[in-house]
């Protein structure tokens, strides 16, 4: 093998790497998205608000001295209840008012929480402050850091974890019910608003997990930093097939892979443009997404 | 009801009071120069905006001491929130309605840049004290700086990586949203070539709000340069070092005054910020009696070292305030030539002499990063 081809190899497998550690955050976002719409049909746009929220009570937390043991779960907890509430007291009030005035109401709250943040906490980044030593590993020419391993982790436990709530508890049985039909639902006797407020809690959660790990990744946490990658989750989303939520996964991942391909092998410049070229590719060939060839996974 | 009355009563004085206070300053006083400057006090970049005016208020009080030509100056300080439209609006209303002598402002070039025309067209002299993009002063004959220009930054971190550390093949990271990265660019290439340096022709550049550079660094890292030059504004630069460090590149990294800021220790870390280079205005290392005497008097009173923003607005005024008193009158005609005509004047950030493009001619400052602040290394004359 030549060197120029060990190169190509050690290269391309960073790139991976990069692309699922970036992906999976992706991936983590999306899935709150998918989730809601699954549910209500709503395109939550604040939910990269709830990821920022989350990041900003990891941040304060994690800067007062509580390990991230305590951080993760509290900051999941806290987006958590700010979803709940911004569903019972934005959404709820004109979940039948049809779907163009709840797009504009979700634009709204975005924006909502992204100018409370800049006026309360100030607009300038913060330093996200370090919870524990990053070690870098290498594996021949290739860099692992630890955060990149805890990201893959945390994703991976919070990704089986809510498989499992979907597929074998009560409550997910309830959820996929409610998706499927809200009134049929609701004549069994669910009571569908709590399932919804439900959904939005975990949805909320797990964009606050990934809140925090990406203040931990990047070292750095702002008001505005939801607005991208929440547009990058919602297109996941989209791309693996919205209201599936392992299309949300796989469409994470594919986003990040690509997107961390284009600026490797090509020039950051066209990264996105390239990435969402790929995106409408498959979306041409595959309007539903990835895996939307049916709607019953949905939830 | 008595309550509302009541309440209406005051809030209707209130607004009497109001309306008198506006007459007031719109009324120019006599006795004083108003001057109208225009900063980012909120966003993204306060942080330059609210040292630049420390200085400015610092240099104001000392300038006050002694009045010119019986008059003393007056600050009117407009939030421009790091936004191009902002310090144009801000500027127009400084100059329509406070009827300014003057315009002293702002930091960011894309923001004087939006402002500089208005004032250009009302004939008011702006000076911005920090803004290095060239085309600034191109607007006009009354758009002064006194600060260095990028041309000249450039060059300065071009002979320093070449003949300081010796290095021979860069790597350039660009910012490609920023005028101010570009320009840069372009300048430190040409000069790393014409000393005899080698410049990797790939394209490595990122945008403003990137938070993910590994890819790109391992793109860099590939091409084996043994110095990075990297103009770009501290939030992405903080991040670059940190996971440029974190990947085993331990060659130096360059950069302008756009990392001139506390906040790039925060982010990039002790790791990432370890023995990199920048050129800026001012250290407050500086073993001038001049610098010295300047750093004590702003630590006195604000209880932190200044950094060069702080160090660019005091000079600002002590330059109006030297033109002022060589203009006799503060027409503004006679204030734009008294200021045209600055020549050595002796500053804590250099001696100023403004050039017939109205920027200034002074030396720079070459700074080592570190994690508990920026060390002077050496002094750069033009």
């Amino acid at each position: 093998m030549s060197e120029e081809t060990a190169y190509l190899i050690s290269d391309f497998f960073t790139y991976l790497l990069n692309g699922v550690a970036q992906g999976s955050i992706y991936a983590l976002i999306a899935l709150g998205y998918t989730m809601v719409y699954g549910i209500i049909k709503l395109i939550n746009f604040a939910h990269g608000e709830f990821y920022m929220i989350g990041a900003f009570i990891g941040y304060f937390l994690i800067s007062s001295g509580l390990p991230l043991y305590i951080a993760l779960p509290a900051a999941m907890i806290g987006s958590g209840l700010v979803a709940v509430s911004v569903e019972r007291l934005v959404y709820r009030p004109i979940r039948y008012a049809g779907r163009i005035p709840a797009l504009i109401t979700a634009l709204g709250t975005s924006l909502f929480f992204q100018y409370l943040g800049q006026g309360t906490i100030g607009a300038d980044p913060k330093a996200f402050p370090t919870a524990f030593e990053n070690t870098t590993y290498q594996v021949g020419d290739v860099f692992i850091s630890k955060i990149q391993i805890v990201i893959f982790l945390v994703t991976m436990v919070l990704m089986t974890g809510l498989w499992y709530v979907v597929t074998h508890t009560k409550i997910g049985k309830a959820m996929r019910a409610t998706s499927f039909n809200m009134n049929a639902a609701e004549l069994m006797g669910i009571n569908t608003n709590r399932i919804v407020s439900f959904t939005f809690f975990v949805g909320a959660s797990l964009a606050g997990a990934a809140g925090v790990l990406v203040g931990m990744y990047y070292n750095t946490v702002e008001p505005m930093m939801g607005l991208i990658p929440g547009l990058k989750a919602f297109i996941a989303a989209v791309l693996g097939g919205i209201g599936i939520i392992p299309g949300a996964v796989l469409g994470g991942l594919t986003l990040g892979i690509a997107e961390n391909m284009v600026v490797g092998f090509w020039i950051s410049t066209y990264r996105d443009a390239v990435a969402f070229a790929i995106l409408i590719l498959i979306l041409l060939v595959k309007p539903a997404g990835l895996l939307g060839t049916n709607r019953k996974e949905k939830v | 009801m008595k309550l509302l009355g009541i309440l209406i009563a005051l809030l209707l004085t209130a607004g009497c009071q109001d309306k008198k206070a506006d007459s007031a300053a719109a009324q120019k006083s006599e006795n004083e120069i108003t001057i109208g400057a225009v900063f980012a006090m909120t966003g993204p970049i306060a942080s330059y905006g609210q040292e630049s005016v420390n200085g400015i208020k610092m240099a104001l009080e000392e300038v006050n001491q002694t009045p010119i030509n019986g008059k003393t100056l007056k600050v009117l300080v407009e939030d421009n929130k790091g936004e191009p439209v902002e310090s144009a609006n801000a500027v127009r209303k400084l100059i329509d309605i406070n009827k300014v002598d003057l315009i002293l402002g702002s930091v960011a070039s894309s923001n004087t840049l939006a402002s500089a025309p208005i004032a250009q067209a009302a004939k008011v002299p702006l000076l911005t004290p920090a803004s290095t993009n060239e085309k600034v002063t191109m607007t006009g004959d009354f758009i002064f700086r006194t600060c260095f220009t990028d041309n000249f930054q450039g060059v300065v971190m071009a002979k320093f990586a070449f003949t300081t550390l010796t290095k021979r093949k860069a790597a350039i990271i660009v910012d490609n949203s920023s005028d101010y990265s570009k320009g840069l660019q372009k300048v430190f290439k040409e000069e790393f070539n014409r000393l005899g340096g080698a410049v990797i022709q790939d394209n490595f550049t990122y945008t403003q709000k990137d938070t993910d550079f590994r890819s790109l660094l391992t793109k860099v890292k590939r091409a084996d340069p043994d110095v990075i030059f990297l103009p770009g504004y501290y939030s992405e630069v903080g991040l670059i070092l940190k996971q440029a460090r974190s990947m085993g590149m331990e060659m130096p990294i360059l950069g302008g005054d756009g990392w001139d800021s506390p906040k790039l220790q925060e982010l990039a870390g002790p790791q990432g910020i370890k023995g990199n280079y920048i050129s800026s205005h001012f250290s407050p290392d500086d073993v001038d009696p001049r610098v010295q005497k300047f750093v004590k008097d702003y630590m006195a009173r604000y209880n932190e070292k200044p950094g060069a923003m702080a160090a660019l607005g005091y000079d600002a005024v002590l330059v109006i305030a030297d033109a002022l008193k060589r203009a006799g009158s503060a027409d503004s005609a006679s204030l734009q030539k008294a200021l045209a005509n600055t020549v050595g004047f002796e500053g804590v950030t250099g001696a100023i002499t403004i050039d017939a493009n109205r920027n200034a001619q002074k030396s720079a400052v070459v700074l080592e990063t570190t994690a508990t602040g920026n060390i002077f290394n050496q002094k750069v004359n033009p």
